[in-house]
């Protein structure tokens, strides 16, 4: 089971002088269970690409694939329950998800989605329950406060509760830590990673943070103007530098720290993806130098 | 979906039309309006419709927006036209039941329709060529000298600048929430009227409070850049009337004169 994206290609406003190709000839699948971070500069097409996956967007040519089914399968109607039931499999929270709240308490914005989805008041209820237990908001404390009290992290937290209280199989997240304070990031960062581990939602995460991609991801999507650059796991992605550059982007900084090491003479192993693993390199550097 | 519209009509684009100054494109709107209405002979219409084709012709733009700008006003034309066409006494063409159908009426309906046409499309023209923050500039300066009695030109103008800025910001924004809302089941396209009103408040609540939080944003960064109104306010991009101007100006009054001419010897 899996994401397949086959030759996408999406114009936007076409035929006028304002027509934009923001997607060339996309085709990739996304696995089920993995971890995929989609990187590239402004513009490269990445939010364009993740709307696809819930059918937000519908290919000007090609294809989306959630299981098997077509998002925008139009023939019977059948055809057109499948592809909302598939599109209701992918989850979405948006940059800056709090700008999507609207209820007066933080249950019933949470419960709006389960509403949507016609489930009874006890179901909801339950749904509610477990997506803010996942965010980590304490039910009793906080389904009575209105969203807007609460802090900027919070109201994210409660944001992608709403999208959580679905129960999707597939999580979409555009740079879910933007605009967040250092704290506030590393939890959420935890609980998505947490979300991965523990639900196994298969998760795909746009970021420019090159650190948590490289922490995070199990496989890396590079973009640029509207085209796959590169497609493939952390390691091996942060070692195609060309690539990397082409895309305008950074490897994470303990790489970029250990190669000055390597430069500056020590002979130490580039390859490390978070910290730990930097600092083990080091310790081995160091202990062969000495020994 | 809703990232599709444009905003005002403007055409981007270099031709005469879109290098003339923006002022002086509004006062001989307005002079050739008056024109349309003053000089109601079958030969000045003929001139008016070569000058319309022509002007769209060297703007650059495409022929469909003509069409698409007439669209809209189709059906107060057709009945202008059929009222016309019905209700004017002369020879009769045919009788359907109690309504006479005649030559004179005929005639009369395709001049009143060609005048709304001309009325249209030169107005559409003003639009099509002119950015619409030339279009609020120029009109800061032409009411200007009202500012001696009181008419807060330079507000307005300000007022129209910031609701044009943020017309293409907050349909993105609708977009977006919409967007966000249909990824939690909202359904903004089943349903009956009353289904679809409730669906409308889970888009209109976060719309709003951007916008006032927006306002709240912009209303600060002009204050932290000393805005104070209008008073002593210099220009970025200062109008200046150049030489296509005056001979556009001067084409104009020419064109007047002949028809001002043909129009006291009969023709």
């Amino acid at each position: 089971m899996s994401i397949e994206i086959k030759n996408v290609t999406y114009t936007y406003m076409p035929k006028t002088p304002f027509e934009r190709t923001a997607l060339k000839d996309v085709d990739l699948v996304i696995e089920e269970g993995s971890f995929t971070a989609i990187a590239g500069h402004t513009g490269s097409g990445k939010s364009t690409l993740v709307q696809h996956l819930n059918g937000l967007l519908e290919p000007t040519s090609g294809q989306v694939l959630v299981d098997g089914v077509d998002l925008n399968g139009k023939g019977s109607k059948s055809e057109k329950l499948a592809a909302r039931d598939a599109r209701r499999k992918v989850g979405m929270v948006f940059q800056y998800a709090e700008h999507q709240l609207f209820e007066e308490t933080i249950f019933a914005d949470i419960a709006f989605a389960p509403r949507n989805l016609g489930l009874g008041e006890e179901d909801v209820e339950a749904r509610v329950k477990e997506a803010m237990s996942l965010v980590g908001l304490g039910y009793e404390e906080f389904k009575d406060k209105s969203p807007f009290q609460l802090s900027g992290g919070q109201m994210r937290r409660v944001a992608i509760a709403g999208i959580l209280a679905m129960q999707p199989k597939y999580l979409v997240l555009d740079e879910p830590t933007a605009g967040l304070d250092a704290a506030g990031k590393n939890k959420l960062i935890q609980e998505i990673l947490q979300l991965h581990e523990k639900k196994h939602i298969t998760m795909i995460f746009v970021s420019h943070n090159m650190d948590d991609i490289a922490c995070l991801a199990d496989k890396v999507l590079f973009m640029n103007q509207g085209r796959v650059l590169l497609y493939d796991t952390p390691a091996r992605a942060f070692q195609a530098k060309d690539t990397l550059q082409e895309a305008g982007l950074c490897p994470p900084q303990i790489m970029s720290f250990l190669e000055d090491l390597r430069d500056a003479g020590i002979p130490v192993d580039t390859n490390a993806l978070t910290v730990e693993e930097g600092i083990a390199n080091i310790m081995k550097a160091v202990k062969g130098k000495n020994g | 979906m809703l990232s599709d519209i444009t905003i005002g009509q403007y055409f981007p684009g270099g031709s005469l039309l879109h290098r003339m100054d923006p002022r002086v494109k509004i006062v001989l709107l307005f002079f050739f309006l008056i024109g349309i209405f003053f000089f109601d002979t079958v030969g000045a219409y003929i001139v008016f419709s070569l000058l319309t084709g022509g002007l769209f012709y060297f703007s650059g733009i495409p022929m469909r927006m003509m069409t698409k700008s007439l669209r809209p006003l189709l059906w107060i034309i057709l009945f202008t036209f059929a009222i016309h066409l019905f209700s004017t006494p002369g020879e009769d063409i045919a009788r359907i039941w109690m309504f006479h159908v005649t030559w004179e009426g005929l005639g009369k309906g395709i001049f009143i329709s060609l005048r709304l046409v001309l009325l249209i499309l030169l107005s559409s023209l003003l639009t099509f060529t002119t950015s619409p923050l030339k279009l609020t500039d120029a009109l800061e300066r032409l009411l200007s000298p009202l500012k001696r009695v009181g008419v807060p030109a330079h507000e307005l103008a300000m007022m129209m600048t910031i609701a044009l800025r943020f017309i293409p910001t907050l349909i993105e924004e609708t977009d977006k929430i919409m967007k966000a809302q249909q990824s939690r089941g909202s359904d903004f396209t089943t349903g009956n009227l009353m289904q679809r009103a409730k669906q409308i408040v889970p888009v209109l609540v976060p719309l709003f409070i951007s916008a006032f939080r927006r306002a709240d944003e912009l209303a600060m960064a002009m204050e932290a850049r000393c805005y104070h109104g209008g008073e002593g306010r210099t220009q970025m991009k200062v109008l200046r009337v150049s030489s296509i101007d005056y001979v556009a100006c001067g084409a104009s009054v020419l064109l007047c004169g002949m028809l001002a001419l043909l129009k006291w010897n009969n023709l």
